[in-house]
């Protein structure tokens, strides 16, 4: 029954250390704005305390009727986005393969027409009056969670001379541990814009790119209504052991 | 050839993107109403014990300009050092804030309570501090930091007796600015770069 262990247990075993490899080169010329952002002196390494380990958590107190359901969100069930209907569904799990349930998964994403619903957004593709773009939902028992979206469309971005971002939907995950903590986005399979996106492209490690590709799943698909999109996503895990010490020398 | 391994390699991050607040903090994005209810607004709820502080600054890139699009979320213990959750916590300190700078002039601001000290497994005291991630446009990876506090003894935190250049320990410490305020900038890099964490 591993997963009724209290997260805030600090015997629960430490963090197991971030493989740098598996994300994005921080600095990377063709991501432009990462430039000036990135850091250049090494980060400090060190074993997760209980500042990491616990974290906060939510319940399904703070979820709204239609908060995973980005097509009749914004406009409270009255009238659905315009769009292609998509259903995103898939499991959070740690690095141990185990599920994490009861993790917050937000999502926040363009219209059809690849324009956000944000006040620093002037792409003169229209708003939608019936999409506002952000949803949430809490993973299940199992790590299971879904949406109800629309396909979001892709748009264009001053970078170099002339970028387009793929058709994406940001995520931002909450575990049990605040040093699991991740923000990320999804891309749909097949499209060509992938490979042309710098951005994608500051993911070094092609499988580590390829895992952030949900491919269509028409089994989970509902005939004559959605096509469904899988989109599984593995946070940090903790170390599983019974020999929880003091440090050698210590 | 040899066994398999059962574990799973951690998700690729990516940029949160300028429009973060959309989906984290919509009233911030001009999109009140999206939730009923949204996340991180507080740290800490009317009557929390201990010291109410405030902390501003700025998070501040490589050529010196302050970013007006970051967003920043805090977690912390209790002024006992007790997370939400453990035996005997404040039940009116979440631990949780997200907040934003101010997208005119870069400034934000953090009101919660001055934490307690927190015990490592093993068995070290850190002095107290709040741990700090940030993202935004152009971080590829949110970036973990801590504050911790100018007036409080951080002569045998763990973490801060790692940093070799002792010139960069102030990078991770709060200045007292007046009563109850504090000055804590995050410089994404440069010569004054925050020590950043891999925690
Ligand atoms: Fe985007």
């Amino acid at each position: 029954m591993p997963d009724t262990t209290p997260d805030t247990n600090t015997d629960a075993g430490p963090l197991i250390p971030r493989n740098r490899a598996a994300h994005p080169q921080v600095h990377d010329v063709e991501y432009k704005t990462s430039v000036p952002r990135s850091p250049r002196w090494p980060l400090l390494s060190m074993e997760s305390t209980p500042s990491e380990e616990t974290g906060p958590r939510f319940g399904h107190d703070i979820l709204g009727e239609y908060d995973n359901n980005l097509i009749l969100n914004w406009t409270k069930g009255a009238a659905p986005a315009i769009g292609e209907r998509i259903r995103v569904h898939g499991r959070v799990l740690d690095e141990n393969a185990r599920p994490v349930p009861h993790a917050l998964v937000e999502v926040w994403q363009a219209n059809a027409g690849g324009r956000y619903r944000h006040v620093k957004d002037g792409y003169f593709a229209p708003l939608d009056p019936n999409f506002g773009g952000c949803g949430r939902t809490l993973t299940d028992s199992e790590g299971y969670y879904e949406f109800l979206t629309i396909r979001p469309g892709a748009y264009p971005w001053p970078n170099r001379g002339n970028d387009w971002r793929p058709m994406h939907i940001h995520f931002s995950l909450f575990g049990h541990s605040f040093g699991q903590r991740l923000i990320t986005q999804m891309y749909f399979e097949g499209d060509p814009l992938i490979d042309q996106c710098p951005i994608a492209a500051t993911v070094k490690d092609r499988a580590q790119l390829d895992n952030l590709v949900a491919p269509l799943d028409l089994g989970q698909s509902r005939p004559l209504d959605y096509l469904a999109y899988k989109f599984d996503i593995v946070l940090r895990g903790r170390r599983q052991t019974m020999f929880e010490n003091k440090l050698e020398g210590m | 050839m040899v066994q398999k391994l059962n574990s799973l390699v951690e998700s690729a991050s990516q940029t949160a993107g300028p429009y973060v607040h959309i989906g984290c903090m919509p009233s911030y994005a001009g999109n009140a109403g999206a939730y009923d209810c949204e996340i991180g607004e507080s740290p800490i709820a009317e009557g929390a014990k201990g010291e109410i502080i405030e902390i501003t600054g700025e998070v501040i890139d490589g050529t010196a300009w302050a970013l007006r699009d970051a967003m920043l979320e805090s977690w912390q213990p209790d002024a006992a050092g007790k997370f939400p959750g453990q035996p005997g916590a404040d039940p009116n300190v979440s631990g949780f804030c997200r907040f934003a700078v101010d997208p005119d002039i870069g400034k934000f601001t953090l009101r919660t309570v001055k934490p307690g000290a927190v015990t490592t497994r093993n068995g070290a005291m850190q002095a107290p501090h709040i741990s700090l991630w940030i993202v935004a446009r152009g971080i590829n990876i949110g970036l973990q930091t801590r504050i911790y506090f100018e007036d409080e003894d951080n002569s045998s935190d763990p973490l801060l007796a790692r940093i070799e250049q002792k010139n960069r320990l102030g990078t991770l410490v709060a200045k007292k600015s007046g009563p109850g305020q504090y000055a804590f900038d995050v410089v994404l890099q440069g010569d004054r770069e925050t020590v950043f964490l891999d925690i």
